[in-house]
């Protein structure tokens, strides 16, 4: 790790609470306006199906209506007919365009079986219900569906494999006839005696639990634009991602051309949450048509076709037991993962792995194993979405404590307390290594103050006799708790520049990319800290390609800590700079010199200053002159921070529901949030991310459920059928926040873009089953919809309805 | 709004000679247009792609999002849902009109700068439809308690906020149109 740079002083400046004030020190730690928000509000954003280039063609794919099946004949003659058809691609076509008709792999793998990732069209067999097989390209998209239509396809329909269980079975069919097996790849993470622990243990409880987590959906489906330029045999392409940069380089590979060669920006991005992060078949599809064709090609998904060719996070099946002493201190965790990978393997394993190597979270464990099998299925295939396997771990650590407390009939926070993580312990070894075989490290957080901050804010000594005196009334009130870590900010860089120009104007280059967390503002206030000047004119360019060669884009909670960082670093060398240019040309030393609203003053004597302007004009450089002494050319400087560690971000979330015995509704009464990020850059923003947060988990318990029948055929298709969460199911949450700052970064800074989601479900569950505790009902699932609810408490032994 | 283009003739809007098209007469955001529109056109794919009011946007074109909410004659609807030549004899409103409620004639709304100072918005795809609906409920109901804010919200999806932010910037601004008057 970089050797971390103090702070800066900076004085207490005043919350930003008064509507239409402009407040010209919105730094870190203050509630600025957010610097992207005006042309969004105007309906002036610029997303991908916005940007508008001269004669575009429109692309529509031909998707597979079958889970599995071979395709005997494909022909698309009468599609080739249609008047306003420019192209048809099937397989065989769209092969001369690129060097593999095989998407690579995104993340690489040793031990991974090969021939895993998806085509980027299908051509002898499909494997999901949404493969695309052939494209259409037309003058517009209403014209290249017409074509779809008239494609002919004779399909030989295979067996099907459905489920993650029926997968392992020796007879099933296998998911596509070139997997070598249903088990993609078979991991054991763990460490300590494990065997010793569960013998010696005077408990050891068991359970099999069942997480199915639905799909990102970010109100902005995908999209690609391409087009290319014959003079220069370079190709510009606009996508809706999440990451531009290995977007470049996997079209790069893909169409043979060099990184000179392809420019990929992201324009306004509607929402990612995961399902952006990798490179999908279109994406390659859509730039070879255009270079094929010379014209520029633009294709946007609907919602039909993203429901079922965006990727998923699917079910994942847990048996677990854990082994406690006599005093509820855990000895032990062990078990079988289960995990859905769909139909092909896009990236890797990072979603189970993540899932198995953070079930143990805030706790301390001293013996772990976990058996790992990433199991295929006819279904559309599977990354991380928001929380990327941590909600699942969360899921299965706090439901095992539920389990301990009941069974010792504890206090479910009494035995939480007795396991955590002591802050005296930090850093804290997790025993565990990362895929790349980095050591798990927590660095920092206080998670008995965050659980006890929880607990107090919703009055839990006081929820037994609200429960009481409600139960007199025939209602059916729970509490509910859950603890979560999630290692943030995965290294292992990511590039900033900060660039002032002669005429005075402040850019900052980044390669991550705003997904709609307010990331411009952010690192703007980071710049701002430095430069000392509104935030309203930094301009923050993210995720393109064309300004900075450098980038890995927006994940794992990141982005604030690995670019924030980055334009840290590379703002206090612009502000060094700025100072030592200042020192000569106004002959005081730098100690009397401050920035202030982009000049450099002298203080205390009004009138002697100059402004940034003049310094990076006199940085530009004349022919023959020198740069001033000890001074490199350009009022500009990169920033790359690098590291490994992770800055772990905390919570504690606790929750008070009503559960209808007669509906089935769960009614979500209060819901308090305790959150360590570490130090805030907004607060306001911050708060926001973890309310977005809480509420995808919420639909991740309550609602979210891409269902599919017992041939893999979807039976969600619509938001009518698969339910987001909507206003008047949420509550409004309470967020605390303590800020420990992580000595990971030399801003303080941990990730918060999942931390929110990923305790909501077992915290839920949690509360419904205190609320159903007089019917004896176990949980052991998520999501639970009103009917699985009645259900429950029908199949539950103490019924007394 | 200030700068509307006249309709589009480029490429990529011009359906094929064989396409059926008609006529239509309509006014939006207060300016009168006729021009032909393909029939088979739904009013978003028009307003987006025909008239370049690109702020409507489309998430699910099965009208349960709510993105794409417009005005049609002072009343919400969803443009995904209606034909183009549905419209025709009808006055429109969109998201780049709202603007023009501003104190000096070209500000945002008051609902637009409570969207801004309580972060009610974080990607803001789902934000223009949002505005639609609530700039309707705070002109039938200058006082709409929580309750009735998130039951015209429930009408659309949002990913990123979790509605609250949302909620209270249509109570903060309401409040302030309030106090305005």
């Amino acid at each position: 790790m970089d050797t971390p740079l103090p702070l800066p002083l900076r004085p207490a400046l005043p919350e930003i609470d008064a509507p239409g004030r402009v407040d010209t020190k919105q730094m870190i730690g203050t509630r600025a306006r957010r610097i992207e928000d005006e042309p969004l509000l105007r309906g002036e954003g610029r997303f991908l199906d916005d940007v508008r280039v001269e004669s575009s063609l429109h692309a529509a794919f031909l998707r597979s209506p079958h889970a599995h099946a071979r395709i005997l004949r494909l022909d698309v003659a009468a599609a080739r007919a249609v008047p306003g058809v420019v192209a048809v691609f099937d397989p065989a076509t769209i092969a001369r365009e690129l060097t593999s008709l095989r998407m690579p792999l995104g993340f690489p793998s040793a031990t991974l079986q090969k021939d895993i990732t998806p085509w980027v069209l299908s051509g002898s067999e499909v494997a999901f219900v949404g493969e695309a097989m052939v494209m259409v390209v037309a003058q517009s998209r209403a014209i290249a569906e017409d074509a779809l239509a008239l494609i002919d396809v004779d399909y030989e329909p295979l067996p099907v494999v459905h489920d993650v269980r029926q997968a392992l079975d020796s007879t099933a069919p296998r998911v596509r006839s070139d997997a070598v097996s249903n088990v993609a790849e078979r991991v054991q993470v763990g460490y300590g005696p494990v065997e010793q622990m569960f013998s010696e243990a005077a408990h050891v409880f068991h359970e099999s639990l069942f997480v199915h987590r639905g799909a990102a959906h970010p109100m902005e489906g995908r999209g690609v634009l391409a087009r290319f330029d014959p003079a220069f045999g370079s190709i510009t392409v606009w996508t809706s991602t999440q990451m531009s940069h290995e977007v470049m380089h996997t079209i790069g590979a893909m169409l043979g051309l060099d990184q000179h060669q392809v420019r990929v920006i992201a324009p306004d991005v509607g929402g990612g949450f995961g399902c952006k992060y990798l490179t999908y078949p279109e994406e390659v599809a859509i730039p070879a048509a255009a270079r094929a064709l010379r014209r520029p090609v633009k294709w946007v998904e609907d919602r039909a076709e993203h429901f079922i060719s965006a990727i998923h996070e699917r079910d994942q099946r847990w048996d677990v037991e854990i082994a406690v002493d006599a005093d509820a201190c855990i000895l032990g965790v062990r078990g079988r993962l289960l995990h859905d990978q769909g139909a092909y393997t896009p990236q890797g394993i990072n979603l189970p792995y993540n899932a198995a190597t953070s079930v143990t979270g805030p706790y301390k464990v001293p013996a772990y194993a976990m058996d790992v099998l990433v199991c295929q299925t006819n279904k559309t295939p599977v990354v991380p979405v928001r929380g990327a396997g941590y909600p699942q771990a969360a899921f299965v650590m706090e439901r095992l404590l539920d389990r301990v407390a009941r069974e010792l009939q504890l206090d479910r926070a009494e035995v939480r307390a007795r396991n955590l993580i002591a802050p005296e312990k930090m850093p804290y070894e997790k025993g565990m290594t990362n895929r790349a075989g980095v050591r798990s490290v927590i660095d920092s957080g206080f998670y008995a103050a965050t659980q006890a901050t929880a607990l107090a804010r919703i009055d839990y000594a006081g929820f037994p006799a609200r429960q009481q005196a409600a139960r007199a009334q025939g209602r059916h009130l729970g509490l509910g708790i859950a603890n979560a870590v999630k290692a943030t900010s995965r290294g292992p860089f990511e590039s900033a520049i900060v660039r002032v120009s002669p005429k005075g104007r402040v850019d900052v280059y980044t390669g991550a990319l705003a997904m709609g967390q307010g990331l411009a503002t952010a690192l703007a206030q980071i710049c701002a800290e430095q430069l000392a000047m509104p935030i309203e004119d930094i301009h923050v360019t993210c995720g393109d390609t064309g300004y900075v060669s450098l980038g890995m884009g927006g994940f794992a909670s990141r982005q604030t800590v690995m670019a924030g960082s980055s334009v840290h670093l590379a703002a206090v060398e612009v502000r060094t700079k700025a100072l030592k240019v200042a020192e000569q040309l106004l002959q005081v030393p730098m100690s009397e010199l401050t920035l202030n609203h982009g000049r450099v003053e002298a203080i205390g004597r009004p009138g002697v200053s100059i402004t940034l302007a003049e310094i990076a004009h006199k940085l530009k450089g004349a022919p023959g002159y020198s740069m001033p002494p000890g001074v490199t050319p350009g009022l500009e400087a990169t920033g790359l921070f690098q590291t490994n560690n992770q800055a772990h971000a905390n919570a504690c979330h606790a929750c008070e529901v009503e559960v209808d015995i007669e509906t089935g509704a769960v009614h979500i009464l209060r819901y308090v949030a305790a959150h360590d990020s570490g130090t805030l850059i907004n607060p306001m923003m911050a708060e926001g991310q973890i309310h977005g947060g809480i509420v995808h988990g919420l639909g991740n318990a309550l609602f979210e459920k891409m269902g599919y029948d017992d041939q893999a055929q979807p039976i969600t298709g619509t938001f009518a059928d698969y339910l987001l969460p909507t206003s008047t199911e949420v509550p409004n949450i309470e967020v605390i926040f303590s800020q420990t700052p992580s000595p990971t970064n030399p801003i303080g800074v941990k990730g918060i873009g999942e931390a929110g989601t990923i305790p909501v479900a077992p915290a839920i569950v949690s509360a419904i089953e205190d609320a159903l505790s007089p019917f004896g009902v176990h949980i052991c699932e998520a999501p639970l919809s009103p009917v699985r609810i009645l259900e429950l408490i029908d199949a539950a032994d103490g019924r007394v309805r | 709004m200030s700068s509307m283009p006249t309709p589009d003739s480029t490429a990529a809007a011009t359906p094929p000679d064989d396409e059926a098209m008609m006529q239509i007469s309509l006014k939006v955001n207060g300016r009168e247009i006729t021009c032909r529109v393909a029939e088979r056109k739904h009013l978003a794919d028009f307003l987006r792609q025909d008239l370049q009011l690109t702020g409507t946007h489309l998430g699910c074109e099965h009208g349960v999002c709510g993105a794409c909410t417009i005005w049609v004659d002072g009343v919400t609807a969803r443009s995904c849902l209606m034909l183009a030549v549905q419209a025709d004899g009808c006055e429109l409103r969109t998201v780049e009109s709202l603007a023009t409620e501003g104190p000096d004639g070209h500000g945002l709304s008051p609902l637009q700068q409570a969207f801004w100072d309580r972060h009610g918005l974080q990607c803001g795809y789902c934000t223009p439809g949002i505005l639609m609906s609530l700039t309707e409920l705070l002109r039938d109901d200058p006082a709409p308690t929580e309750e009735a804010v998130r039951i015209t919200l429930s009408g659309h999806l949002c990913r990123c906020t979790g509605y609250q932010n949302i909620v209270a910037a249509a109570l903060d601004a309401a409040a302030r149109i309030r106090s305005a008057v």
